[in-house]
């Protein structure tokens, strides 16, 4: 009952085949790029609010090389900047956004993507103890490393490399701060 | 004669992952949670009802030499549809997901479907192994995932009830080829019985 395999038959039938299904994709994509970009604008925008305090204002987005690294950044008024930092972590590339504020000191810390082991290194996204250290951490007073290293931070249990991955992020995050703010673009 | 029988083969007899042991790739891999066990069923059930229904209505059409390259765009082409859906009206979920959402284009159980069933059956006895299949995984899937979050989480559909840690293990990989293969030996030796 199918239709006979000649060359004539299949080449209409695959184009056939292929231009619906191009269609279809094609409008489905068409139907779905503003809802999919506004999804994706309102992560940004809830990562920028949940590690910077309450500001007015729309983010500004820009972005600066330190040590042959582009970081991503969005500045609000009053000196506030949201950071995009990213280390390797155990399982690979660990990304936070931390948000500072006007003195340099951190405000809190989010984490934007990660690939850590389910059950431990992955507690760096619910760890409490751990997450709330860096909420209001001075890096001019307090050592952003963990204590095993000789610093002042608690590293999650069993989870001595993902902290570290961790701290060390949001140190970079602050070189990058002073990078942008001593630089003389946010010396008002 | 009912077609109920459609649905309840794809749900014990043919039940995907304990019967025909295919699509083992989501299986292994998305099993962390219930959650995540149930979502990716009800994905997977997506494409292989649209692709059952469209491949039973083309496939008197297609010329037997490419019938493959037919089904395998149209069943990438509802996967491409389900993605961009779920990355606009349900991002969490398509981030938890992730990869393996484009993987159901070459899950086995989709072409195994369309190459076994839909293109000698009609548009409503194949919608309904499409479902019936599709119902199978899920809830093969959705057992799985309960199992391993009791044991590795101590919780069940993100609900804790077990204070800590639990089995780490198995959250991870080795938990889920144990929890697969008693779950496999139970369903089959239930079958065997009947």
């Amino acid at each position: 009952m199918a239709a006979e395999s000649t060359l004539k038959n299949m080449a209409l039938c695959l184009t056939a085949v292929c231009l619906i299904c191009s269609a279809v994709v094609g409008v489905a994509y068409a139907v779905t790029k503003e809802p999919i970009d506004a999804a994706a604008q309102a992560k940004t925008t809830a990562s920028i609010a949940a590690v910077l305090p309450e500001f007015s204002g729309v983010p500004e987005q820009g972005s600066v090389g330190m040590d042959g690294v582009e970081y991503k950044y969005y500045k609000v008024d009053d000196g506030l900047y949201a950071i995009i930092s990213s280390t390797s972590g155990f399982g690979g590339a660990l990304t936070l956004m931390v948000g500072i504020d006007d003195k340099g000191v951190v405000h809190n810390t989010t984490v934007l993507s990660h690939s850590e082991t389910p059950g431990l290194g992955a507690k760096c996204t619910t760890d409490e103890h751990f997450i709330s250290q860096f909420r209001g951490f001075d890096p001019a007073v307090k050592s952003l490393t963990v204590k095993k290293d000789g610093g002042d931070l608690d590293a999650i249990t069993a989870s001595t490399i993902t902290s570290r991955a961790y701290a060390l992020a949001v140190s970079n995050a602050v070189a990058v701060y002073h990078k942008l703010t001593d630089g003389g673009q946010g010396n008002e | 004669m009912s077609k109920w029988h459609f649905v309840t083969d794809g749900f014990v007899k043919n039940n995907p992952t304990f019967v025909l042991v295919l699509g083992m790739c989501p299986t292994l891999a998305t099993t962390t949670s219930a959650m995540n066990g149930l979502e990716m069923g009800l994905a997977t059930m997506f494409v292989l009802i649209l692709s059952n229904i469209v491949i039973s209505l083309i496939a008197p059409m297609v010329p037997d030499k490419v019938r493959i390259p037919v089904y395998i765009t149209v069943i990438a082409t509802f996967v491409t549809v389900l993605q961009l859906l779920m990355q606009a009206f349900t991002p969490s979920v398509y981030e938890t997901l992730g990869l393996f959402i484009p993987l159901i284009v070459v899950n086995c159980i989709v072409l195994g479907r369309a190459e076994g069933f839909a293109n000698k059956h009609g548009v409503g006895e194949s919608a309904l192994d499409g479902l019936g299949v599709g119902l199978g995984f899920t809830a093969s899937l959705t057992v799985i995932g309960i199992v391993r979050e009791i044991l590795g989480s101590g919780s069940l559909f993100g609900w804790k009830f077990i204070a800590g840690d639990g089995i780490l293990a198995f959250v991870m990989a080795p938990g889920a080829f144990l929890v697969l293969g008693f779950l496999m030996v139970l369903f089959n030796k239930y079958l065997a019985k009947k």
